[in-house]
């Protein structure tokens, strides 16, 4: 077939399609949410509600969760927007995006600091920390799922390996905000190794995974 | 062609008074924007494709003609110690119109699109080297200017052969297909020559070159 005819077929076949907006941040931002709902739906129904969780301490934590979870996905979103155009790994700085980590981090340490170094292995390990990195990362598959979908079928990623995490990284949040809901640990070590930690695979996960599954 | 490159420089001077906030960084992506938008094959890209994209159809098609020899010059040069550098070519340039035209919703309309353009092509080209030549996949990331204009606009044929894609369809698009764009009949004539109304042609087109579109570039929205 001669270019010009494909030319041809390509602009005959605008003229009756013309193409709509963009607003990439907010169809993928949807395909986060969606997958939030099906995450907060699945902890609640595999895992369950924490009794008195709407109370003192297990309150502060759960905002204290949520925040950091919400910053993580606010984040994945915000560059997964600019990684799903064509060209679009150039104008992404993905020391942004660990700066959520950074930060628990540094409260973790401060944490610690405080206290006796005969208490920071129960700090560190709660009461449920295998719970925790078993049910973050199979939670997640249910959000990664969507927002592949939502990149395959709406962006153009030309770098995979960094959508792959990007897309690891919101489905991991998003987990995270699921568990958080049942989780029984109150330390800030605790979230930052075992929330951090598991939501770190996932992005490992999401990049290792990212030129299978993103390729078009 | 004044009125659009009119059309478009506004936008981008507007975004880069500002950006007038000290960050190093947003300076230097400022400055690479600055350089691609006064390129001219920037100016001309982005005037017909803001055009085309705000519904203008001969536009899209003109986009799509300076597009074609755009990227002819690049898959020419990358190509060119293959032994068959002119039909490879010409298969990736008419793959990367398929895809440019499926995903054009990707453009960010407030970016130059120089560098969208040659991200996808240099994604086709790896991945075309990938299937190919494994050893040969390592594309400079750096030469997003080199997208030159060599006056070489011959209808080199492409392996892509019109008849085993049309084999591809029902019988009815099939024929629609071939009868108003291939032997160039006009709707009309189309119609009488397959006894349908001149609907239903434009229909079996319109479903047909979607198909189409689908079989080569991959996934349509």
């Amino acid at each position: 077939m001669k270019t010009d005819d494909l030319i041809g077929l390509l602009g005959s076949s605008f003229e009756r399609e013309p193409v709509r907006s963009s607003g990439m941040t907010r169809r993928l931002g949807l395909a986060v949410a969606v997958g939030a709902a099906g995450a907060l739906g699945l902890a609640l129904a595999v895992l369950g509600l924490r009794p008195g969780l709407m109370q003192g301490r297990p309150l502060l934590f759960l905002a204290f969760k949520l925040a950091f979870a919400a910053a993580v996905g606010g984040l994945a979103i915000r560059y997964l927007a600019r990684v799903a155009r064509p060209g679009g790994e150039s104008r992404v700085h993905l020391g942004i995006a660990a700066l959520p980590f950074v930060v628990v981090a540094a409260l973790a340490g401060a944490s610690l600091a405080t206290m006796p170094r005969a208490h920071w292995h129960g700090q560190i390990s709660g009461h449920a920390w295998l719970e925790c990195l078993v049910s973050i990362p199979l939670i997640a598959v249910v959000p990664f799922a969507v927002v592949t979908w939502a990149v395959r079928r709406f962006g153009a990623p030309t770098d995979l390996v960094r959508a792959g995490a990007l897309v690891g990284l919101a489905a991991g949040a998003v987990s995270a905000l699921g568990y958080s809901l049942h989780c029984m640990d109150d330390t800030v070590p605790f979230v930052a190794v075992w929330y951090g930690g598991t939501i770190a695979l996932c992005t490992l996960a999401g990049a290792v995974l990212g030129p299978r599954l993103l390729r078009w | 062609m004044g009125t659009d490159a009119r059309a478009f420089v506004l936008p981008l001077g507007g975004r880069e008074s500002a950006r007038d906030e000290p960050a190093r960084d947003e300076a230097v992506r400022g400055e690479s924007a600055r350089l691609a938008a006064v390129s001219p094959a920037e100016r001309e890209l982005r005037g017909l494709l803001l055009a085309s994209l705000a519904g203008s159809a001969v536009d899209y098609r003109r986009f799509l003609e300076r597009l074609g020899s755009h990227l002819r010059a690049y898959y020419k040069g990358k190509l060119v110690r293959s032994g068959r550098a002119d039909t490879e070519a010409e298969d990736l340039v008419q793959e990367t119109l398929m895809v440019i035209h499926t995903r054009r919703h990707t453009y960010d309309v407030t970016q130059p699109v120089t560098p969208w353009i040659h991200a996808i092509a240099r994604y086709k080209l790896i991945d075309h080297l990938r299937h190919t030549r494994s050893a040969a996949a390592n594309v400079p990331v750096e030469d997003a200017g080199v997208l030159l204009v060599q006056g070489d606009h011959v209808a080199a044929e492409s392996s892509l052969d019109v008849e085993r894609l049309l084999a591809l369809l029902p019988l009815k698009m099939r024929n629609a297909i071939r009868s108003t764009k291939v032997d160039g009949l006009s709707t009309a004539e189309a119609a009488a020559r397959a006894g349908m109304s001149e609907t239903a042609i434009k229909v079996s087109v319109h479903r047909g070159l979607k198909a189409l579109a689908k079989r080569v570039g991959g996934t349509v929205r």
